[in-house]
């Protein structure tokens, strides 16, 4: 049976890509996407960078977390295609260039990670608490953080790092 | 609260100069900026994308598995069934923390004539891209006769039991017996429990139901496999042991072990989950089909039913005490369901039962139970949290009881050096008193806690002890020193946690330079010598050890060098405080940086190898946890006020990396005891196998985790370091479940003590007192 000639169940015929135009990590990009790819997907596999992380794609633990027009989500409940004329940062925007930003430094003095696969998105999440309120508190960020599940640290150490970062963006 | 530093011995302080620092860990870099590549992260060109197609039946005859359509689709490149992997034949496998056997594994990831676990692969599939591969699945149909499945421990064990495996000839006490789920039944004894318990002043028998628990990694299993035109297999994969996994690998697919390469990638937590094989088999056979690379990502749900959790089981412990509180006797029975193939971590849970104590006469008997559900794997300190739930409540009612304070109990029948560990090994130096002293005299033991709090909930204190053995074995790193000073390591243990730099560290202490002058990396199964897995609390310990070694190596071809650069012999070159001085000319001296520049010639490279079998571990590690918990009457929900871990670390290398394994298992430990459990349906499906279901602790679960490390120096390490990463997982759930009765009154004998157990034991009080 030739390639032609082979049963295509439905899903299998290819669908039109959909193009995408967005600013990631304040970089113009395009890219094309199939519909019913997630950006998460989208982002490791489409654009190829593999900081954001795949934990349980639906929407439960919060490796995936990225900032979307300003706003924290998790990356695998939304489309690649929403992310049209959208502005996406991921952990790999978070360093300014040849440095890193207050939340890594502070997570690497604090020992705030440990297997480091929900680091990424501990830290997207982080910043965008601290882009709210500057000055949190013990509970605002371990309710802020509560999307994020980690098993390596018990938390503990990841809070003194947000709370340090504070203190070291106050400065 | 701030954490306290190491409650050492002056001088343990005064010997030191890098091990009690706290830098920062090299690889850290890589790990905030996102550019660590864990397995999910491998890309190679040329790339195929697998997915497995898994039984939906727990318990069923396979009659028939037809891939063709989905071989004909346009874009699969290769399917296998079961028909694909190579025929094995028994033999055991030991993998460190888990014992196996090769039939076993190669039917466990990918089933033959029998599906016995919902989740049991009975298909794969490679394509050009996920979608297709995962589309394609539906394609190939399978014809299954469903057989009744044995989910529960007494449907297991039962007279008239559907028995899972044919061929398995269980060992009860030593005898062979054909035709049934129980794979094994030990028995471990000393003196006579029975008389003793007669004579007893105080006698008290419990049992106890804990839960299957997943150790909840967040990254899934994922591998990458090449199968090449020259016959051999390399693999990336996210395991805790490249050696075992090829070992494993190897036997599986019956080929030599040197023609497979194991490539560890980054690790996204394992907690012994990670320490068998199950997607790498098949994407290397997958990849010999199609002549690609090929990639497989298991997902959450897979992970959940068809990776291998801790096991639950029943417990029945029975205590007695003279009138002075003195244990006279004790004995426990052990049941585990191990899942769909033996090897439950009953051996484990017989060592830590009663770990804690004298006992001078005791008896303990231990099942391994084949069940229709995933095998087993080593979950942290395996076998030890579910025991210790039992002897911790139990001591905690049998106190109540007598009149005595628990931490007292402790204190007066701990172990000692010298004292038989109640199944049968003589404990070298150890550091439980040090431990419970520790937590008897902290600020968390000391402090005032109100019964009802002020919105009305009722709060209680509870503390619990624990134990974990751990494990030496072997260990081989490749050092050398480069003209700078710098030391490069080559390792082969997985880094899961930051040991790179307790590591690093180590051979910085021995070197007499700075931890920022050791670069550690970690090679594949090409580049190293043996390593045993990254388990076991060994990491730290054993290939620290082997580092050590390689350090006095290095130091003795340093000397010779020196000697003959100072015209002496290399008897007169000492090495103290980081400098080699010539003992006849002490004006004659190299700092090690001013040694390695010299002294590096450009024929020969400073290079060593450092090999050790530590074997055991050298006593293991004792922990102390005590937490004040808050009960909501109206919801049965439990929280967690205050908790307070100490722990015996030997010598803490890098404090931050212990706090941290102190606080994960803590956290872990509280997951387990307040809500995590496997909701499985009779007919064996898991109800619950996602994060939002099976319900691990959160940040908003958790008050900051006070952390005490106390140190009394492991005699089996030259610096007196100990294992520690598994034994907090232990205490946590009996010092919960015993602080969860001084808020509310009524005994917890299973977890999760979730809100509707709660709800139910308030709803049992009240019944009573009516």
């Amino acid at each position: 049976m030739t390639q032609s000639e082979a049963p295509q169940p439905d899903a299998m015929k290819q669908v039109p890509r959909v193009h995408v135009q967005c600013t990631l990590n304040g970089q113009a990009t395009e890219f094309l996407v199939a519909p019913y790819q997630s950006l998460l997907e989208t982002l490791r596999d489409v654009v190829g960078i593999t900081g954001t992380k795949e934990g349980c794609n639906d929407g439960n633990c919060g490796a995936c977390t990225v900032s979307l027009d300003g706003r924290i989500v998790d990356s695998c409940l939304v489309l690649g295609a929403e992310a049209d004329d959208r502005t996406i940062d991921t952990i790999e925007g978070l360093a300014p260039p040849g440095g890193l930003h207050v939340l890594q430094q502070a997570f690497l003095e604090e020992a705030a990670l440990q297997c480091g696969i929900c680091t990424p998105g501990l830290l997207v999440a982080a910043k965008g608490l601290l882009d709210q309120e500057p000055h949190p508190d013990e509970q605002m960020i371990r309710q802020w953080l509560a999307g994020n599940l980690c098993r390596c640290t018990g938390y503990d150490k990841v809070v003194r790092a947000v709370q340090k970062a504070a203190e070291m963006q106050a400065r | 609260m701030a954490t306290s530093t190491p409650t050492g011995s002056a001088e343990s302080a005064e010997r030191f100069s890098v091990l009690g620092t706290r830098p920062i860990r090299p690889d850290g870099v890589d790990k905030v900026i996102g550019r660590a590549l864990f397995g999910a992260d491998i890309k190679l060109p040329g790339l195929a994308y697998g997915a497995v197609l898994r039984s939906p039946h727990a318990h069923a005859r396979i009659l028939k598995v037809d891939p063709s359509r989905a071989e004909a689709v346009a874009g699969v490149l290769a399917v296998m069934t079961g028909d694909d992997m190579p025929t094995a034949k028994s033999e055991a496998l030991e993998l460190g923390e888990e014992v196996t056997d090769v039939k076993f594994s190669s039917e466990r990831v990918m089933a033959r004539a029998k599906a016995i676990y919902k989740g049991h692969p009975v298909a794969a599939v490679a394509a050009v891209d996920l979608n297709t591969a995962q589309e394609a699945l539906k394609l190939i149909e399978v014809e299954y006769e469903p057989l009744r499945p044995m989910i529960s421990l007494q449907d297991a064990m039962a007279a008239d039991a559907e028995i899972i495996h044919d061929d398995l000839v269980g060992t009860h006490l030593g005898e062979k017996v054909p035709h049934t789920n129980i794979a094994t039944h030990n028995r471990t004894e000393f003196g006579d429990p029975d008389a003793a318990f007669a004579s007893s002043a105080t006698v008290i028998e419990r049992t106890y139901t804990i839960s299957r628990a997943h150790q909840g990694y967040i990254e899934p299993q994922a591998a990458t496999a090449v199968w090449d035109q020259d016959d051999r297999i390399t693999v990336w994969t996210t395991s805790q042991g490249s050696f075992p996994i090829r070992t494993n690998l190897a036997l599986v697919l019956l080929k030599s072990a040197s023609s497979i390469r194991v490539v560890p990638t980054e690790v996204g937590g394992g907690f012994g989950g990670k320490n068998n094989i199950y997607l790498e088999p098949l994407a290397a056979i997958l990849s010999r089909k199609c002549g690609k690379p090929v990639k497989m990502v298991m997902e959450r749900k897979a992970v959940f039913e068809a990776t291998g959790p801790g096991p639950g089981g029943q417990v029945t412990m029975k205590m007695g005490v003279d009138e002075n509180g003195v244990i006279t006797a004790a004995a426990a029975d052990i049941r585990y369901g191990a899942g769909a193939y033996p090897g439950s971590s009953i051996g484990a849970a017989t060592t830590c039962i009663l770990a804690s104590y004298k006992i001078p006469n005791v008896r303990i008997d231990a099942y391994d139970v084949v069940t229709n559900m995933s095998k087993t794997a080593a979950y942290r300190a395996p076998g030890s949290p579910q025991a210790t739930f039992a002897t911790e409540s139990l001591v905690s009612e049998l106190c109540e009881q007598i009149g005595m304070s628990s931490i007292d109990f402790h204190l007066l029948n701990a172990v000692e050096e010298g004292d038989r560990r109640a199944d049968g090994p003589v404990y070298p130096r150890i550091g439980l008193k040090q431990v419970l002293q520790t937590l008897k005299d902290s600020e968390h033991y000391n402090s005032k806690l109100e019964p009802v709090g002020p919105d009305g909930k009722l709060r209680g204190r509870g503390m619990a002890s624990g134990f974990w053995a751990g494990i030496g074995n072997r260990s081989s790193v490749n050092m050398s020193v480069n003209n700078d000073g710098v030391v490069a390591i080559l390792e082969g243990n997985a880094d899961l946690n930051g040991s790179r730099v307790s590591l690093g560290m180590q051979a910085a202490e021995a070197l007499g330079i700075a931890a920022s002058d050791v670069n550690v990396s970690i090679g594949d199964t090409d580049s190293v010598g043996f390593n045993d897995i990254t388990a076991g609390s060994r990491t730290t310990y054993a290939t620290g050890a082997a580092i050590i070694k390689a350090a006095g190596l290095i130091v003795d071809e340093l000397k010779a060098r020196a000697a003959a650069l100072w015209e002496t012999d290399a008897g007169s070159v000492e090495f103290a405080d980081g400098a080699f001085t010539n003992k006849k000319a002490p004006e004659q001296r190299l700092t090690f940086k001013e040694a390695a520049a010299k002294l590096e010639r450009a024929d020969e490279a400073i290079a060593v190898t450092g090999t050790v079998n530590m074997r055991g571990s050298g006593g293991g590690s004792f922990a102390a946890h005590l937490v004040d918990v808050e009960v909501d009457p109206d919801t049965g929900k439990a929280s967690i006020l205050r908790y307070t871990a100490v722990q015996d670390a030997g010598k803490a290398v890098h404090p931050a990396y212990v706090e941290g394994q102190m606080q994960g298992g803590a956290a872990q430990g509280v997951g387990w005891a307040l809500n995590e459990e496997y909701y499985t349906s009779p007919d064996g499906v898991m109800q619950n196998s996602s994060f939002l279901d099976y319900r691990m602790p959160t940040a908003l679960d958790l008050p900051m985790i006070e952390t005490i490390i106390v140190e009394v120096p492991n005699s089996n390490h030259p610096f007196g370091v100990r294992g520690i990463g598994e034994t907090g997982i232990v205490p946590p759930a009996p010092a919960i479940a015993n602080a969860i009765h001084d808020a509310i009154g009524m005994r917890m004998y299973q977890t999760p003590m979730n809100p509707g157990r709660i709800l139910q034991a308030l709803k049992d009080k009240r019944n009573a007192a009516s």
